[in-house]
């Protein structure tokens, strides 16, 4: 708001034709006040922390350098285990939930009776999907005698032990985030329902089949949307915790460990705050260098029917 | 231009498409069948785990694990509710069903109102800086968490506020990003000709946003609302650092301590409970359905 008192004289002077600073500040001041207080100053201070040794318990914490940095990429062995964990989590996941969400999208995109009721079952999962319930249940569904291995035993299979061993433990949690992709679906499905009808009939007019209407006008016109999808999806993906913490711990052998567990475990479960700073600002450069360079990318995949001009 | 125009009566005089000699109607009712069984067939495999939780949750204790795979137990067994809902430590999950619905409701009402007036401002207002707070909240929606919350943490745990609300409610105060971008999108789409109306009556900013576009609004805070209730519902992370004593515990970190698997052993109640958890957030996505897909979907006005 101060800030609106500063600029007021200089659009008297102006005189920009609609331009209000002061009400503008007064409607925007709410957010603008939390996010100095939540987050810009939060952040900075983050920042700070990372190059002391912080205890949260003693609260006092001392000027190290770059000593949490140095321990983090060259002395943590865990460390690296967690950023595996995450980096084979984001590969697998991000794209099977895109995937997924696009096919049921297209399956969804008509206008037959009980579209309704499918588009509400498949996004069910999702709207339940944080929930600690789903992480308990999917934790017993995979668990030694749960309901896979139950099933598989019924068919002659001798289940793993999908939670307790290194290799499949992961995949647990991939199945699960790919289970719910039911918020990306409905943003393909508006997406779908937006492109316009006459391309796919002059399309067909054209003698083009369903496989070139798809690679030709559906994927084109979607890329605003895929683009959308793929950024919202990598970051929550990077920042992936309750299930790791529920379902597995981050065990076997930190194959589960994920970023955000570990950062949460240094910080809150073994009060090294200054690290676990550090480790949450690497984090957060990790996710802008990747979101620039999706966007970077993005002039040349996105198609913006603005740049056409209609 | 012209070069489009010379082509549209080449295009007119096409060839049709030759259709097979199957009747219309017989195809279209294959087509149909075919689609409602392999939509429904895959439906069914995507809420399975959705109604086996809720199945199991009334089976009696043998036959939770004698009979797995089944939705529909053998012997109806409502008795794990009673069990489940007794709790732990002496607290029931009544105390904890309250805070969570102190918390979901207040926050969303909080988080909503706040969105959609610093929407309006970001919409429709003209005011200096304006793309450059629009990029800076933009940005916020990509934060990871745990970079604001460790210095979080440390002054309101100086604050005196840990075993409080206030650490989940006050970052509210401003809205959320991804609400106020989506308001923001719904505010776009309403004409600027009704503003421009209301503008020459002699309406000021704050009487356009109060009756001429908080009105129109409805379908978009209604879906913010659903959103930020059930995430609200669903948050773990925050509650898990700042409620500490089992008494101003949420639903969720209730159920985290209540299914420790190396405490409880009575998994009927475990799914009960967890069952239950689910109740509030489907009762809210079913009766408001069409809001949550027609705020994604349409851009909020109507035809």
């Amino acid at each position: 708001m101060a800030a609106a008192t500063l600029t007021k004289g200089k659009r008297r002077r102006k005189s920009n034709f609609g331009q209000d600073n002061l009400v503008g500040y007064l409607f925007i001041g709410p957010w603008l006040i939390a996010f100095f207080l939540f987050t810009f100053i939060p952040i900075s201070v983050s920042l700070l922390l990372s190059f002391t040794d912080y205890n949260v318990l003693a609260n006092s914490g001392d000027f190290i350098g770059l000593d949490n940095f140095q321990r983090m990429f060259f002395e943590d062995r865990r460390y690296w285990r967690s950023v595996n964990a995450t980096v084979k989590y984001v590969v697998f996941s991000v794209p099977l939930r895109l995937v997924f969400a696009l096919a049921v999208a297209m399956l969804l995109n008509t206008y037959r009776r009980g579209v309704g009721v499918y588009r509400a079952a498949f996004y069910a999962p999702s709207i339940i999907g944080g929930s600690i319930a789903v992480a308990v249940m999917w934790r017993e569904i995979f668990g030694n005698d749960g309901l896979v291995n139950f099933t598989l035993n019924l068919l002659g299979i001798e289940g793993p032990n999908w939670l307790g061993r290194p290799e499949t433990a992961i995949w647990t949690l991939i199945i699960l985030a790919a289970w719910q992709f039911g918020s990306p679906m409905l943003i393909f499905l508006a997406g779908l329902k937006n492109i316009p009808k006459h391309l796919y009939e002059s399309a067909e007019i054209d003698g083009a089949n369903s496989l070139q209407r798809f690679l030709r006008i559906t994927l084109p016109m979607l890329t605003p949307i895929i683009f959308f999808n793929l950024i919202m999806q990598l970051i929550s993906g990077f920042m992936v915790f309750t299930q790791a913490f529920i379902v597995t711990q981050g065990r076997p052998l930190d194959t589960t460990l994920f970023y955000a567990l570990y950062v949460y475990r240094r910080a809150f479960e073994q009060n090294e705050m200054g690290y676990a700073s550090a480790m949450a600002w690497v984090m957060l450069m990790v996710i802008a260098v990747l979101t620039a360079f999706v966007f970077r990318s993005s002039s040349y995949w996105v198609h913006y029917e603005a740049d056409e001009g209609t | 231009m012209a070069g489009i125009e010379a082509q549209a009566p080449a295009g007119l005089s096409a060839p049709r498409v030759v259709r097979p000699a199957v009747p219309w109607c017989q195809r279209a009712v294959a087509r149909t069948v075919f689609y409602h069984l392999a939509v429904g067939v895959t439906c069914f495999f995507m809420l399975y785990p959705i109604l086996w939780l809720v199945g199991s949750s009334f089976k009696p204790p043998d036959e939770i694990w004698t009979n797995q795979t089944a939705i529909i137990p053998n012997e109806f067994y409502p008795q794990n509710y009673p069990n489940g809902w007794a709790g732990f430590g002496g607290i029931s999950f009544t105390t904890f069903y309250r805070n969570s619905l102190f918390y979901a409701t207040l926050g969303t009402i909080l988080s909503v109102s706040a969105s959609s007036v610093v929407a309006y401002g970001f919409a429709r207002v003209r005011f200096r800086g304006r793309r450059i707070w629009f990029a800076v909240m933009l940005v916020t929606l990509m934060l990871p968490t745990q970079v604001q919350i460790i210095p979080q943490y440390i002054v309101f745990k100086q604050l005196g506020w840990l075993n409080t609300f206030y650490p989940l409610l006050l970052p509210r105060i401003g809205g959320s990003a991804f609400f106020i971008f989506m308001i923001i999108q719904f505010i776009r789409s309403i004409p600027v000709d009704l503003d421009e109306a209301a503008m020459i009556d002699g309406a000021s900013k704050f009487g356009i946003f109060l009756r001429v576009i908080l009105p129109q609004l409805t379908p978009a805070i209604i879906t913010a609302a659903i959103f930020s209730f059930y995430w609200t519902w669903d948050e773990f992370l925050v509650p898990l650092i700042y409620l500490n004593s089992p008494e101003l515990y949420l639903v969720s970190l209730a159920l985290r301590t209540f299914s420790d698997p190396s405490g409880q052993t009575d998994w009927g109640a475990i799914f009960a409970m967890s069952a239950l958890s689910l109740l509030p957030v489907f009762v809210i996505f079913i009766s408001f359905q069409r809001y949550l897909v027609e705020g994604i979907s349409t851009t909020g006005l109507k035809g």
